[in-house]
């Protein structure tokens, strides 16, 4: 079954574009990337999905329920961790924690103080004294202490330690194993890449690519590097191939299709050295942005 | 109607509702000390308000009171304790959901398993039973402060009992407008100068349309509704006007429902 299930999905402020013809839908137990620049339209689709603002067109659909006209049944089994934390500053993290487990119906003390253990929280300090750091921890633990069934990460990690980053995938890992299905956000590609199964890009607004992080990775594009005597970017003249850049008798492309056309081309060469690699999903980004 | 919300509102609130109380309480309290001392001096009291324009006694509503009566002096008092009234509610309902959305925990509150309009009724609740608070305190200074210094005059209680129940209308109208304001404008960054504005606002044009006697100025300001003078006078309300009253409420309050449902939650951009 779908968990999420969006489709045609557009979003105008007023005239300012937010997302424009969005469709993608995520299984359960997936973790599902979804990887953009700043501006994207990653917020606001997130947004979007826990109704905080309402569609220009189109609809979409989280545990098979329309999320204009669900909102309330539906974000009783969503977490939700901000990219942004904001809470009432005058409260103490203990008072506000409890006031985010008094909305859910069953007792949820016992994993408040679980997670609030596990992320290191001082639980009577108030959270106007709270670095950003730790008033993300704060969002870490808000949003995960009533076991929700689907978890919206809005760039997660921003403000961590490298430390924290670490416990931090573990316990999204952890309740991806217990079947907790994981809608990641970031602009962050390695953590994507150590996280995901399956990955949306986001441009402008529009989804430009969904696909499998392996087939992503594996069957789109392979690095190539060639190094001989007297090589210039137009040695490679060939169809799918992109990102020619040339220097000192070295030459690196992207290349998408059959590579048997690339080593025909290369075993005519004396070459020096030769690497074929899989691009890091940085480089495959980076493309897609250009 | 979510208990927690209610609870959560109440208690940010409190601190400004004890606050309101006591100023309201000194201002009745303080204000009717003098009241004896007024009364013994009535004619001569009376004779020099005379020799002010008419049009600043007409501002004040003063040319309607009679301050050697102990209602005409306390209407006197109650205007002021109306504005403070205007400004307090005002100031609540302009904050009902713009601090949330100025101070970005709207995402926290409504990413719970909550409906829009059960946000909305718990927040509106809350704030008027803080609103019923101040307002409960004002009965009972009011009262005090009469039985305290009104040494042998009599007084009509009907007539004071008509003007400490215009308050909740006083204070719904004030807190419905302010919210549904905070809704139209795309946003609000500070609520005190909206609440003071329409406190103080609507203050002005009742004075304005004192001194104007024949601009209708009366349709629009709740101090014109709910006039103390006036109450007293006739020993009653001026019916059309209130009803006037309670209609814009009722049409705030539905237009900020309907506002609130649809209404898109800014983030930080």
């Amino acid at each position: 079954m779908s968990i999420i299930e969006v489709t045609n999905l557009t979003k105008y402020y007023g005239k300012a574009r937010g997302i424009v013809d969005v469709s993608f839908s995520e299984e359960e137990g997936e973790i599902f990337g979804f990887i953009g620049p700043n501006g994207a339209g990653k917020s606001t689709t997130i947004r979007l999905l826990l109704s905080l603002i309402h569609p220009t067109s189109g609809s979409a659909k989280v545990f098979g329920q329309d999320v204009v006209t669900h909102g309330p049944e539906i974000r009783r089994d969503i977490g939700y961790l901000p990219s942004e934390v904001y809470y009432y500053e005058g409260m103490k993290v203990i008072d506000l924690l409890k006031y985010s487990a008094s909305f859910y119906d069953h007792d949820c003390t016992q994993r408040l103080h679980e997670l609030a253990e596990l992320m290191e929280l001082e639980m009577n300090r108030r959270i106007s004294d709270l670095s950003y750091g730790n008033k993300k921890k704060v969002g870490i633990v808000q949003g995960l202490l009533h076991s929700p069934k689907l978890l919206f990460l809005d760039e997660p990690t921003a403000g961590l330690d490298p430390l924290m980053q670490r416990k931090f995938f573990n316990l999204i890992r952890e309740e991806n194993a217990r079947g907790v299905t994981v809608f990641f956000s970031s602009h962050i590609l390695g953590e994507v890449q150590r996280l995901c199964n399956r990955v949306g890009i986001i441009r402008e607004g529009r989804i430009v690519e969904i696909s499998d992080i392996r087939t992503l990775q594996q069957n789109n594009y392979k690095k190539v590097r060639v190094t001989a005597e007297g090589l210039t970017a137009a040695s490679f003249a060939l169809p799918g191939v992109t990102n020619v850049q040339a220097d000192n008798g070295t030459v690196h492309f992207f290349f998408k299709g059959d590579i048997n056309a690339v080593l025909q081309k290369i075993r005519g060469i004396q070459v020096t050295d030769v690497t074929i690699e899989e691009p890091t999903l940085e480089e495959i980004f980076m493309h897609y942005y250009e | 109607m979510n208990a927690n919300i209610f609870r959560h509102e109440f208690r940010t609130r409190l601190k400004s509702v004890v606050i309101w109380s006591l100023a309201l309480t000194f201002l009745i309290v303080f204000f009717f000390s003098f009241f004896s001392a007024f009364a013994d001096q009535a004619a001569l009291m009376n004779a020099f308000l005379a020799r002010y324009p008419q049009q600043l006694r007409a501002a004040l509503g003063m040319d309607r009171m009679d301050l050697a009566t102990v209602l005409g002096y306390y209407s006197f008092i109650f205007l002021f304790v109306q504005l403070c009234l205007a400004i307090q509610a005002s100031n609540y309902g302009f904050g009902l959901v713009s601090i949330e959305e100025s101070e970005l925990t709207a995402d926290f509150l409504l990413s719970k398993p909550v409906s829009r309009t059960q946000v909305l009724t718990s927040k509106l609740l809350a704030a008027l039973s803080s609103l019923t608070i101040t307002n409960l305190v004002v009965w009972v200074s009011s009262f005090a402060a009469i039985s305290l210094f009104r040494g042998q005059r009599a007084y009509e209680p009907r007539t004071l009992l008509l003007l400490l129940l215009s308050i909740v209308i006083f204070q719904l109208f004030f807190l419905s407008v302010g919210l549904v304001i905070s809704l139209l404008v795309k946003r609000v960054r500070s609520v005190t100068p909206y609440a003071l504005g329409l406190g103080f606002g609507s203050y002005v044009l009742s004075a304005f349309s004192g001194v104007f006697g024949d601009v209708k100025l009366e349709y629009i300001t709740p101090f014109k509704h709910i006039d103390p003078a006036y109450i007293v006078q006739h020993g009653a309300y001026n019916t059309p006007l209130v009803l006037l009253n309670v209609a814009v409420t009722l049409v705030a309050l539905v237009v900020s429902y309907w506002l609130y449902i649809r209404r898109d939650i800014p983030s930080v951009s």
